[in-house]
């Protein structure tokens, strides 16, 4: 059974944070601001996501969920467009990455909620919100670090990539070997977590919910799920991104256009 | 036989140009740097957005998918660039090796690694590559900038006979007025993004035409004298 935390076990964690904080001061790393800052940021942050969740379970309605999906797909729109150096400019650098978990994550989460688990309805919070979260948060960094990929790659090989359309090659076939090294790096990590996973690390779905009393051969069950539908909205979603990007660099007459990258500031 | 014609064509500082090069011409571009000739050979390849048209073969460039269009219309870049291990990867379909033999290459250089492979040498390559597609118009941006004078004259030669052979059109961006007399029929300067007529003082450039001779006869290895001409 779960065993509640009161304010005060929090509080007792929270030490942790001061404690840290102190030590920052002291050794005069800089940091100690910021700690406190983002501690308190998590708190706030996760209490409300606990209120709305608990708000949507209650009125379980299609809209709701909707809503609540699509506010965490702009949120994660927005965060791979703010991870790129070099971003699409206007619409695309936003759209992009959005358009591509749009159709990734969220088919992979309805597949898996229709098909796989079979919750009535099919869009049971409970399930399809940290469902999608999970996918979500993992896709996110597959198509971020491949656009990134392809767009540095891009600029840094443009000479190169202009003498090969100069050679009268298109530009699918100019563009390929640097697709492809920015899909591959955009699907690597989920690869590597794969792999490690149960040896090295233990995923973190698996751990909580064996926290929460769950017997752990179900959470084991649960989290290989959860790993293929990320292993499979990472990459689909990567490929998607990456594509659309590799195609918007070129224009109709396949003139590579890095003048539609802007350099983030950041 | 096909002629590169130019019409109102601007790119960024550049133009608005009108120019005809003839099938079987060669035309000679200089300029101070940053006047625009890579500008100007990059848009007529359509490698940059331009207004305008230039048109092959009274041919519209929209007209033609982009790549066909730069497989006919073909930039030699000043600085080749090389993206397989091998040089030879980069030839779709070889290299004739007398073409090789006639640049001072030996038909092993298609198996050599292009990172050992000196500048002059990827130089020559570059050329070669785009030769082998038979392109109607060659855009040739500085092709012997970093060669020494045995090369360059066996760059010119070669570059002469395709002409010739092909009845193609050059538009050669050189910074060495001597050789712009060497190869062109008809020289120009880019200046404030207009092209300028050269050759007026035609006699002043026969006189330094003919020391130029004299010194090619006497510096070079025989059998290349009076490629260009």
């Amino acid at each position: 059974m779960v065993i509640e935390l009161s304010v005060l076990d929090l509080s007792l964690a929270a030490l942790l944070i001061l404690a840290l904080a102190g030590l920052s001061l002291r050794l005069g790393l800089g940091i100690e601001q910021r700690l406190v800052l983002s501690a308190a940021r998590t708190t706030i942050q996760l209490l409300l996501i606990g209120l709305v969740l608990k708000l949507l379970f209650d009125n379980v309605h299609f809209l709701w969920v909707a809503a609540m999906a699509a506010i965490m797909i702009s949120a994660a729109g927005r965060e791979v467009m703010a991870r790129q150096k070099r971003r699409f400019a206007g619409w695309w650098g936003f759209g992009l990455g959005t358009l591509s978990m749009f159709v990734s994550s969220f088919t992979v989460t309805v597949l898996a909620l229709v098909a796989v688990i079979g919750t009535t309805p099919w869009y049971a919070p409970q399930y399809a919100i940290p469902l999608l979260g999970m996918v979500l948060g993992n896709t996110m960094n597959g198509i971020a670090l491949g656009l990134d990929r392809l767009t540095q790659d891009a600029a840094a090989r443009r000479s190169m990539l202009e003498a090969r359309l100069a050679l009268g090659q298109d530009w699918n076939e100019t563009i390929a070997d640097t697709r492809r090294e920015a899909i591959r790096v955009g699907m690597i990590p989920i690869i590597n977590a794969m792999a490690a996973a149960g040896i090295v690390s233990l995923p973190g779905m698996m751990t909580g919910q064996i926290l929460a009393g769950t017997p752990p051969v179900e959470a084991v069950k649960y989290q290989i799920l959860v790993m293929f539908l990320i292993a499979g909205g990472t990459g689909f979603g990567t490929v998607v991104a990456v594509s659309l990007g590799a195609r918007r660099l070129f224009d109709k007459r396949q003139r590579l256009r890095l003048d539609r990258l802007r350099a983030s500031a950041g | 036989m096909s002629a590169l014609v130019l019409h109102q064509l601007r790119t960024r500082h550049v133009g608005p140009i009108e120019l005809t090069v003839a099938a079987g011409e060669c035309v000679c571009l200089r300029g101070a740097s940053g006047s625009g000739k890579s500008l100007l050979l990059r848009a007529i390849a359509d490698l940059d957005p331009h207004a305008g048209e230039a048109l092959l073969d009274e041919r519209p460039c929209a007209s033609m998918p982009a790549p066909a269009w730069r497989r006919q219309v073909a930039l030699v870049m000043a600085e080749g660039q090389w993206w397989a291990e091998t040089v030879g990867a980069h030839f779709a379909d070889g290299c004739a090796p007398d073409w090789l033999e006639r640049l001072g290459l030996p038909a092993a250089a298609l198996d050599w690694e292009v990172a050992r492979c000196s500048t002059g040498e990827r130089q020559r390559l570059a050329l070669l590559r785009t030769l082998m597609r038979q392109p109607a118009v060659l855009l040739l941006d500085e092709p012997t900038g970093n060669l020494d004078t045995e090369s360059t004259a066996r760059v010119e030669a070669l570059l002469d006979d395709y002409r010739r052979e092909h009845d193609a059109a050059l538009l050669w961006v050189s910074h060495d007025p001597r050789q712009a007399a060497r190869v062109a029929q008809r020289r120009f300067v880019l200046e404030d993004g207009q092209l300028v007529a050269e050759g007026e003082g035609e006699s002043e450039r026969a006189g330094e035409r003919d020391k130029l001779a004299a010194d090619e006869s006497r510096d070079k290895a025989p059998g290349v004298e009076g490629c260009a001409w």
